[in-house]
């Protein structure tokens, strides 16, 4: 396929301090002992996309992000790795890499998305419609916030459902309306010239858009140029593309795309033609071959593009990992309901790592993963926890619905619920922790107690 | 009989399944409270006026008697006695399972009105269907019925059932077919709940908005454009005394329905049942009644065609949809078809020449006639060479020989067209003079040819008319040729569009890449540079970024702002609903009290509203924004000048068109000179406040003097002529 993949992965996201440092970018935080990253270039080479650009924001984050690729999908993958400035937006990112862009289509992929849907489909969608934008939309997750409602402490935890407020077209294939971010509090309003073009929309709220997108090259570039105000891909780009499809653009006029609209010869004919033509033609194909007929005969052709969405099914995995919320989440999803997502991934998916010890009376509960070398003292309790590499815990330790990373250092009694620990951080005894984040390196002294903090070392 | 109603409704409450046995009741509205078939409805009620030879009322009576309905109660207002006269003398007062029940009243001037005296009647019990004596349709209740049964015992809070059908969505069709404006509704896909009705949507033009509330309760919401209502509702008695509840619910769609959806009384929900293969429609002006004609011709609404209608053999079907009453004498030079309708006793000549039209009993057409999409009532004369298109004429015309009817003409009753005499195209003609304006601007809404003006027709019918017509006689000629007797009728300020978009005439082609291009239009303006621009906040989030500045002054300004919006909101529904100038002085002076406000800000205020509606209304080039400017400010400049009573107002008003250049509309700013001369000319703006501004500007940064360098050359003037004066 002539698709050309750009993975947005991030770099040192604020809003998962303390997880991520510059030791540990985004890209790279684990889910079930793997980068986040992963899920995504794993996606990519199953469906066969294997031409890929990585967006790092960042030189340091980008180094270590490309060493990690390098070492893990090495001849699996062509993988370029390209670092952005910081804030720049999704739609700088692809700005600064816009020279590299060769193929017709681009699929842009969010680094922290996790998903079983096949990015193939997407592609194949786009590619079908000969559509100028394909998101991919998945259905609000209900195993979300709401469920672990014991961490409610967090902003996002306490409205769940609607991201988006999306229009589709009565056979669900194209994208006609896409309010986001602060637009869904307000009221909506919906233009009447696609409504009329479709006759009938759809306004579903119970979809979100997943941050996959299948552009087409040449119109996603010519927009970037000429719309320098655009930032982000999924609050700029994508709305402007959608309110603008079906009516005569004077931005896109330049893009030559006779190939794709032999149906607007139309153009030079005279109103009454048009007119008869369009009373005439009473079982149209497609909205859109009739509105991209022109209005006038002098005027310029009007030409008109197609935003397509791909509604992934409502059984499948997808969910983004872009909160302290969505991180925890995803832990217990991979290891627990969405754990197919990680057999067709595992080589070696024993959920307790062969090389683990674990203590007497210790039990280690369903929907749980310990990583290699971890030590486990005396009458410990796992339950819906993910415990990294060469961990070391004491005895009667509790960690319940938790992620520990790697070569963290527990001390005995602690009790560790709805946390995270990150790496080489050493917990002396009988800490408490509650909903707390601890930060890398941290070191939290014996006894002490938290609740729904987060813990870090002062940066340096 | 209301005893043993008594008892009937003493059963129901004690058995669900009583109700299903219930005599189903219907409550037939036989005045529409619009006054779309003016002149017409001036002489006859619209629910006579005949459709394919057939009066209107007569499709809804059959097709309520076949749809099971038991009883009906027919309302009559305009015209009741003619109403009541007709169903006395026809057979539905004779039906054996079918009761016909006439109310009469003399002072509803609307269809809220009409419930509401019918509530106090006390004669509906149980859910009855509601309807309109000018809706043909062959659809069955009966699922209708069920489903909204099966909603009641579920949710007793579902109290309507509406009827919708699929039309094609582009506008060009709504248009062109029954010349409605387009109406979207939101409907939940899963309930058929009914979410939201906009039928005039000028507010928001270019944009729907869907309430944030109706998405949060709904995950999933369908909004459709291409569904047409039907007018066929099946209500529950909650219906009635919801009208009794809220006295100022008038017309069923506009206050009732989007009270009950905007206002959310009492959680009523009103439910949608879609027909896909039955038929049914409303004459609501003349274009649908041209539509439907053509359908009912075609039998689209069979079994409600003429001759079904009309019993055994009255009336004769042939080849190519020819309609054939008995006794008609037809030359054999003649060239009937297809799509016609002929009525007994007509008599047509040689070489005449007739397609698509229906022609009503008792004509005489003569010879080397054209009729073509016209529809001809009864006892018409045609006399030789006449040429009809896309018209209609009703009973008791004599058009001389040679005359000719332009498209969309409507000549009503006894109206003479002199020889060689050309009918201009969407002329009204009546020999009733039009009714003056005066009690046009509230009632226009409601009133119709019922209520007060009831009288004025049947009087002049008695006495003026004849001397009106003598006095046309005498004169050598009339407006309609020598010979002719009748007033054409000129045309209402701002009904130039109804005029083509309700005529019987085919659209003509510029027209439809007009609407299409309208539409199109209106949305480019609002959606400049890939930021949505709501035509409502635009100025309000720009004002308030620029005076965030002065954090003291917010809340003031806040107060403005939406002292302002208020204003603007009366002065459009000012526009669209023909409110008098004095009562919007009233509106917007309650407004300036309750916000406490002072004068200048009226000012302010309204003229920000007039420019911002000639800014929303369409328009391609900067002469027509001009000319859209010129529009308004002439017909509203009463409504401005009545809040300028000072210097200080009138300098308020340039600075706020200043404002509205530089931030809200600047499509203005290079008309700025043209306007400020303009407000001039009017006499809304002295020289004095002219100049004045000019002064103080002076000393202003270069920044702020932009628009005194645009208006230079007119100061220049201004100050010359100030200097020959003295």
């Amino acid at each position: 396929m002539d698709f050309q993949v750009v993975v947005l992965a991030g770099g040192t996201s604020k809003n998962l301090t303390p997880l991520v440092s510059k030791e540990v970018p985004k890209p790279l935080l684990p889910v079930a002992n793997r980068p986040v990253l992963y899920y995504v270039l794993h996606q990519l080479e199953q469906s066969n996309l294997k031409d890929l650009i990585v967006v790092v924001e960042g030189k340091d984050a980008a180094l270590l992000v490309g060493g990690w690729i390098s070492g893990t999908f090495v001849d699996r993958l062509h993988v370029e790795i390209a670092a952005v400035p910081e804030d720049i937006g999704s739609a700088g990112a692809i700005r600064a890499i816009s020279h590299h862009l060769t193929a017709n289509d681009i699929l842009v992929v969010s680094g922290d998305l996790v998903s079983d849907v096949p990015p193939g489909a997407v592609a194949a969608n786009h590619r079908r419609h000969d559509a100028v934008v394909t998101a991919m939309l998945c259905s609000v997750p209900i195993s979300g916030p709401s469920e672990s409602g014991s961490s409610g402490g967090k902003d996002k935890t306490k409205k769940p459902g609607r991201y988006n407020i999306i229009g589709l077209d009565p056979g669900k294939q194209f994208l006609l309306h896409i309010a986001t971010g602060a637009e869904i509090e307000k009221d909506t309003r919906l233009q009447k010239r696609i409504l009329r073009a479709v006759g009938e929309m759809e306004i579903r709220s119970d979809l979100m858009d997943a941050h996959m997108y299948a552009f087409k090259r040449s119109v996603l570039q010519e927009v970037l140029d000429r719309k320098d105000t655009l930032q982000s891909l999924k609050q700029d780009v994508l709305p402007y593309l959608v309110r603008s499809q079906l009516k005569s653009e004077a931005l896109l006029n330049r893009i030559p795309r006779a190939e794709e609209n032999g149906n607007e010869k139309v153009s030079s004919q005279n109103n009454q033609v048009m007119v008869s033509q369009i009373l005439a033609n009473a079982s149209t194909p497609s909205f859109h071959d009739l509105c991209s007929v022109s209005h006038d005969g002098s005027a310029p052709i009007r030409k008109t593009h197609k935003c397509c969405a791909y509604i992934a099914s409502s059984s499948s995995y997808c969910a983004r990992l872009n909160s302290i919320q969505a991180f925890m989440d995803i832990n217990r999803d991979v290891t627990g309901e969405a754990d197919h997502l990680l057999s067709s991934i595992s080589d070696h998916n024993n959920i307790v790592g062969p090389s683990t010890k674990l203590g007497t009376k210790t039990t280690v509960g369903p929907h749980c993963m310990l990583g290699e070398g971890s030590e486990m003292g005396d009458k410990c309790q796992v339950k819906r926890s993910v415990i990294g590499r060469h961990c070391r815990i004491g005895s009667h330790v509790k960690v319940v619905n938790s992620v520990v990373m790697n070569h963290v250092t527990i001390g005995d009694g602690c009790i560790i619920q709805g946390s995270v620990i990150c790496s080489n951080v050493q917990l002396q005894e009988r800490v408490v922790l509650k909903d707390c984040q601890v930060g890398a390196g941290f070191v939290v002294t014996a006894g002490s107690e938290y609740k729904g903090e987060s813990l870090a070392r002062k940066e340096k | 009989m209301v005893a043993q109603k008594k008892g009937a409704t003493a059963r129901v409450s004690e058995d669900p399944e009583e109700l299903a046995r219930h005599p189903l009741q219907a409550i037939l509205l036989a005045d529409s409270f619009t006054t779309k078939f003016r002149p017409i409805t001036l002489e006859r009620p619209k629910v006579l006026l005949p459709l394919a030879n057939i009066p209107m009322i007569d499709y809804t009576l059959a097709w309520l008697e076949s749809a099971g309905v038991e009883e009906v109660f027919v309302f009559c207002c305009a015209h009741s006695k003619q109403v009541i006269d007709y169903l006395e003398s026809s057979d539905w007062s004779s039906q054996p399972n079918f009761l016909v029940t006439t109310i009469e009243s003399h002072n509803s001037i609307s269809a809220g009105d009409a419930l509401r005296l019918i509530y106090e009647r006390h004669v509906i019990h149980g859910d009855f269907v509601l309807i309109s004596g000018d809706t043909v349709s062959n659809m069955s209740l009966t699922q209708a019925l069920q489903e909204h049964k099966e909603r009641r015992k579920k949710d007793a809070n579902a109290i309507m059932t509406m009827v919708v059908k699929q039309s094609k969505p582009s506008p060009i069709t709504q248009q062109s077919r029954l010349g409605t404006d387009e109406l979207f509704m939101a409907i939940n896909p899963d309930t058929k709940q009914l979410l939201c009705y906009e039928d005039k949507a000028e507010y928001s033009k270019g944009f729907i908005s869907l309430d944030k509330t109706l998405i949060a309760d709904n995950p999933s919401t369908v909004l459709h454009n291409d569904k047409q209502d039907c007018y066929i509702d099946i209500c529950s008695e909650e219906v009635l005394s919801l009208f009794t509840d809220n006295f100022d619910y008038q017309h069923l769609r506009r206050h009732f329905v989007k009270g009950l959806l905007v206002d959310d009384i009492m959680g009523y929900k009103i439910f949608t049942h879609e027909i896909h293969s039955s038929y049914a429609a409303r004459i609501d002006n003349f274009r649908s009644y041209d539509t439907i004609s053509k359908d009912i011709i075609q039998r689209w609404t069979y079994p409600f065609v003429p001759d079904v209608l009309c019993g055994n053999s009255a009336i004769r079907v042939e080849r190519r949809g020819t309609y054939r009453a008995s006794e008609i004498t037809l030359s054999r030079s003649a060239q009937i078809g297809p799509f016609i309708v002929i009525g007994q006793g007509t008599e047509i000549g040689n070489d005449t020449k007739i397609s698509h039209s229906v022609i009503g009993e008792g004509c005489t057409i003569g010879s080397n006639v054209t009729i073509e999409g016209s529809y001809i009532w009864n006892n018409v004369t045609i006399e030789d060479g006449c040429e009809l298109r896309h018209a209609i004429v009703c009973d008791g015309v004599t058009m001389k020989s040679g005359a000719v009817l332009e498209p969309g003409v409507v000549l009503s009753f006894k109206v003479v067209v002199g020889q060689q005499f050309v009918v201009p195209a969407y002329s009204m003609v009546s020999l009733l003079q039009q009714p003056t304006q005066q009690d046009s601007d509230e009632e226009l809404e409601y009133a119709d040819s019922s209520s007060g003006n009831v009288e004025l027709p049947s009087a002049k019918l008695n006495g003026d008319i004849t001397s009106d017509l003598s006095e046309t006689r005498h004169g050598p000629t009339s407006e309609l040729g020598t010979g002719g007797v009748g007033y054409i009728w000129s045309i209402f300020e701002g009904g130039h569009d109804e005029e083509w978009r309700h005529s019987v005439a085919p659209i003509p082609t510029d027209k439809l890449a007009k609407i299409m291009l309208d539409k199109d239009e209106d949305e480019e303006l609002l959606t400049q540079d890939g930021n949505v621009l709501s035509p409502s906040g635009e100025l309000k989030s720009d004002s308030d970024a620029n005076d965030s500045e002065d954090g003291d002054n917010e809340g003031s300004r806040d107060d403005y702002v939406s002292f302002e919006k208020e204003v603007e909101a009366t002065f459009l529904r000012a526009v669209h609903e023909n409110v008098k100038v004095d009562h919007v002085i009233l509106e917007v002076n309650a407004l300036r009290l309750s916000y406490n406000m002072a004068s200048v800000d009226c000012a302010g205020a309204i003229f920000y509203s007039m420019m911002k509606l000639a800014v929303e209304s369409p328009h391609s080039s900067s002469s027509e924004l001009h000319r859209n400017a010129a529009d308004v400010i002439t017909t509203w400049q009463n409504l401005l000048k009545s809040f300028l009573h000072d210097i200080d107002e009138e300098i308020e008003v340039i600075l706020k068109f200043e404002e509205i250049c530089l931030e809200s509309a600047k499509e203005f700013s290079p008309l700025f000179a043209q306007i400020l001369h303009l407000l001039y000319d009017k006499d809304i703006l002295e020289e004095d406040a002219i100049l004045r501004w000019a002064d103080e500007k002076e000393g202003a940064d270069e920044s702020d003097k932009v628009f005194v360098q645009r208006a230079e050359k007119f100061l220049q003037w201004l100050r010359e002529a100030e200097e020959e004066e003295d």
